[in-house]
């Protein structure tokens, strides 16, 4: 018989609240006296456990290329503390944090970075950022990505020939500062969900094992053999898929300091993902920064019923896979042979090594027969979203991606791998190789 | 479904890395669980053996320690137990060590081991194999650290090197006062003339510049106004190396060119370029946690960061898994072994509280005073009693109960996490998480082995 252990939750969060003696608090009125009133969330806890070891510094893309870029520690503790006493503005350093995440994960003192900088982003936007401004309306639609797809979808065609049409992207540089050195990405003449009504939805139907699909916009507007090739090895493992109603992710609109954007989306996705979470499934998604926004973002900004339950049952797709199959020994009988039966020179989004994945298509593919893998190092693809796609970070953005493109050069194979569509698309600009995720070489192997 | 491996080491800091790669090369299956960045990029990069040693006439109790706040600090510094050295080997002081301590437990031969192995991972990007003698490092508090192993990148600045030494700060990079350490080392008496110069270098960069951006700039030699950013820090020292045949910087040289970034110094400056190991964030650390990484991948060890253990699930008195929080989803790991090496209380594999100390995951027995009182000393830099807390193991690395039973016939423990040990005083930090390490790995392959037999033995 086994018997589970578990560090009391309740007895850690005891301890870190020490300085409250228990019995100074009046048992009628349990709540501590508020110091510093705050708004929805109390950031007090992140400022007070940072104890200035500098990893999360250390761990910065930005700082290591920009010299006047104060690091993830100013831009988090140290400028909520400084905020306490007077009017203090946000500094608009903030807006040169690409939202990476990589202090977040760094850091040893358990410090919520990533909230704290969201949180200063949006009070940024808000306060300081004229909504007539240029660079707000171009944010704005940056972030909103999702309605342009859409829009573009409808026309897919005519589309792609106008968004990478010279005398368009000259517009663009020159009105909207978007990069004209950057290839908009393709849309597909089929969006995924359109592929899925015509192929009338889930093939198998198994109560026991339902999992949820979180596609997020770029697997549904642009990269849909990436969410086919899921649906179809979902499917050869027996799970029922369902493809609930969903917006964007968010993570768009946190990093350019949208936060009400992000708010309505969140509420669509909550909504229609706690009620299949309800009724059994888990949640999957095939991109990291959507998954990560579900599982961290979501609680950590926002207080919509049901947020707690989504966090706590989304997924990433290969990392489900590997919880509840025995993926480990399937793959040592498989093979791959064909189109994907390449090296590849795989790269760790940073938002997948913020939910601990950076290494799982490595610890696979290694002993997949027919394909090689290598991991190109823990470096930055640098573009973070739309952080690349803006004409003056544009040239931050290849310097943080500069380290990437060597090591992928200095790898044997010549086809790249990633988890993150915008992680693709710098890999696909800096080294001119194609990129494939995970999930469609893992299809090659176990799907006719 | 459990994710499953025969080792599963927890914690990715020096003794997390060796007992990893001990095991591998015992042919089991490894995983290898960090949490967080690894420790290694806040540690000097400078790898420790045993540098001094507690005094043999047992240390004045608490009550007899001076505080702080009545007398004069060097009143206190002189009073405090004197610790012996520093010592011309690691191996020597191991005896005169308290019964408890890691060393006492698995003898000098594991330290050896420990850093046999350490130089076979880290090949010859470190120094010092040739001989048991400690080397005298300088440090940037300007200190003179006895240690076993250094970074080439700091080779030329040994203390019993007689070489006169510039030492170079920049204005921009208030971490390092280059006077003040050469003024120290003078005082310490080294025997060799030494001066520190400050100047100003890429003062475009502002002052709070991180230090990241510094080692980017030296490796791919950027420009900064139009001049190469070696050429132009060599053309600033230039008039001041006068005699000195080394030159010593604070360790911002370069990462993955670090040695070509000395090598075109030097060549420009006509003399030895070194790095003095700084505090954190630590370069030297950095550049040793990416090789031990890689070195891990090679040795086939399988790697997951970002998740932290929380619970175990058992059997009797057999860990079966290790409870792994994924972003709040609780799933299991399965192993035949446990390594915990979590690290101490600054790396949290030690918790503690008003009301005790405790080993957070597997809950094992950490021996500790009962009065709080008796934790600690009024001497900031004293003979801390809370320095040696951790658990205590057998020969084998096994955690014991207050019992002296192992808390598990699976879990073995390496690092900070073991206690007995002082390691900032005693300058063992790095040898003790080698040593604890190498044993702990082997016993968990040779444990895993032999469990798995008797699983195929009754199939």
């Amino acid at each position: 018989m086994s018997e589970k252990h578990r560090a009391d939750e309740a007895d850690r969060r005891r301890r870190t609240t020490d300085g409250v003696a228990s019995e100074t608090v009046n048992p009628e009125q349990p709540d501590a006296v508020e110091v510093f009133p705050e708004g929805e969330f109390d950031l007090r806890p992140g400022a007070d456990d940072c104890y200035k070891c500098t990893t999360c510094e250390t761990s910065c893309p930005v700082a290591a290329v920009d010299k006047s870029f104060p690091g993830p520690k100013f831009q988090g503790p140290e400028q909520w503390r400084l905020k306490r006493k007077d009017e203090i503005e946000i500094d608009p350093s903030i807006s040169e944090c690409s939202n990476c995440l990589r202090c977040d994960t760094s850091c040893p003192s358990g410090v919520n970075l990533a909230q704290m900088h969201n949180t200063a982003r949006g009070e940024y936007v808000d306060n300081q950022l004229s909504t007539f401004s240029i660079k707000y309306v171009r944010n704005r639609i940056l972030a909103n990505y999702r309605t342009s797809a859409r829009l573009a979808s409808m026309f897919p065609r005519t589309a792609n020939f106008v968004m990478n049409f010279k005398p368009v992207r000259w517009a663009m540089e020159k009105i909207l500062h978007v990069p004209s050195e950057r290839d908009f990405p393709e849309f597909a003449t089929q969006t995924f969900r359109e592929w899925w009504s015509e192929r009338g939805g889930a093939q198998v139907t198994n109560p026991d094992k339902q999992v949820a699909y979180f596609h997020g916009c770029y697997a549904n507007y642009n990269t849909t053999e990436v969410a086919k090739a899921m649906v179809r090895l979902y499917e050869y493992f027996g799970y029922e898929i369902l493809v609930p109603p969903q917006k964007c992710s968010g993570t768009p609109m946190f990093a350019n300091g949208m936060l009400d954007d992000a708010r309505r989306h969140a509420e669509t996705n909550v909504e229609n993902l706690a009620a299949v979470i309800e009724d059994g499934a888990d949640v999957i998604a095939s991109c990291t920064s959507c998954s990560m926004a579900l599982r961290n973002e979501y609680p950590e900004l926002f207080d919509i019923d049901g947020i707690e339950t989504l966090a706590k049952n989304t997924f990433d797709a290969l990392e489900y896979l590997r919880i509840h199959e025995d993926l480990h020994g399937a793959i040592q009988d498989a093979s791959v042979s064909g189109e994907f039966a390449e090296e590849f020179a795989y790269h760790a989004p940073c938002h997948s090594r913020n939910q601990g994945l950076d290494r799982q298509a490595i610890e696979l593919f290694r002993d997949l027969d027919g394909v090689q893998i290598e991991d190109v190092g823990d470096s930055c693809s640098g573009i973070s979203g739309t952080y690349g796609w803006k004409e003056e970070k544009y040239e931050k953005s290849m310097k943080i991606g500069a380290e990437m493109f060597e090591h992928m050069e200095a790898a044997e194979g010549t086809t790249g791998m990633t988890e993150c569509p915008t992680c693709g698309m710098q890999m696909e600009h800096g080294t001119g190789y194609d990129v494939h995720h995970p999930l469609e070489v893992l299809e090659a192997a176990f799907v006719d | 479904m459990a994710i499953e491996s025969d080792v599963l080491v927890v914690g990715g800091g020096l003794a997390g890395v060796a007992s990893a790669v001990v095991a591998a090369r015992e042919g089991v299956d490894v995983r290898l669980l960090a949490h967080k960045k690894s420790t290694l990029r806040q540690a000097s990069g400078l790898i420790d053996g045993l540098g001094y040693v507690p005094p043999r006439t047992p240390l004045e109790k608490h009550a007899d320690y001076v505080s702080q706040q009545r007398r004069d600090f060097r009143e206190v510094r002189d009073k405090r137990g004197d610790y012996l050295g520093p010592l011309q080997t690691p191996y020597e002081g191991i005896d005169t060590l308290p019964d408890d301590h890691p060393y006492s437990i698995l003898g000098a031969d594991a330290l050896r081991d420990g850093l046999a192995l350490f130089d076979d991972l880290v090949g010859d990007t470190y120094l010092g194999s040739h001989t048991e003698r400690n080397a005298l490092v300088p440090t940037f508090g300007g200190t003179v650290k006895p240690t076993a192993r250094y970074p080439r990148a700091a080779a030329a600045g040994l203390a019993s090197d007689e070489r006169p030494m510039l030492l170079v700060g920049f204005r921009s990079l208030t971490e390092f006062d280059a006077g003040m350490v050469a003024d120290q080392l003078a005082a310490a008496g080294v025997p060799f003339d030494v001066r520190g110069v400050e100047v100003s270098f890429a003062e475009s960069f502002p002052t709070d510049t991180k230090i990241t951006r510094f080692v980017k700039a030296f490796d791919h030699d950027e420009r900064i106004k139009g001049i190469p950013v070696r050429r132009a820090l060599a053309e600033v020292v230039k008039p001041y190396v006068d005699d000195a045949k080394r030159v010593g910087f604070p360790a911002v040289l370069g990462d993955d060119n670090a040695a070509s970034v000395r090598t075109d110094l030097g060549d420009r400056l006509g003399a030895d370029i070194f790095e003095i190991p700084m505090g954190p964030p630590s370069i030297p650390g950095l550049r040793l946690e990416d090789r031990l990484f890689e070195t891990l991948d090679a040795e086939g060890v399988r790697l997951e960061t970002g998740v932290p253990a929380v619970g175990y699930e058992k059997d009797g008195d057999t860990v079966e898994s290790v409870i792994v929080d994924r972003m709040g989803s609780e799933v299991p790991y399965a192993a035949d072994t446990v390594v915990l090496a979590t690290g101490g209380l600054v790396g949290k594999g030690l918790d503690s509280d008003r009301e005790g100390v405790r080993e957070p995951i597997f809950g094992c027995h950490v021996p500790y005073p009962e009065d709080r009182y008796d934790w600690f000393v009024d001497d900031a830099f004293g003979d801390q009693p809370y320095a040696r807390f951790g658990v205590h193991p057998d020969a084998s690395m096994r955690p014991l109960d207050a019992d002296g039973e192992p808390e598990f016939a699976n879990l073995f423990a390496a690092g900070s996490v073991v206690g007995g040990a002082d390691v900032a005083r005693e300058k063992s930090a790095s040898g003790v998480s080698l040593a604890t390490g190498v044993v702990a790995g082997r016993n968990a392959a040779i444990e895993s082995r032999k469990r798995i037999e008797r699983v195929e033995a009754s199939s």
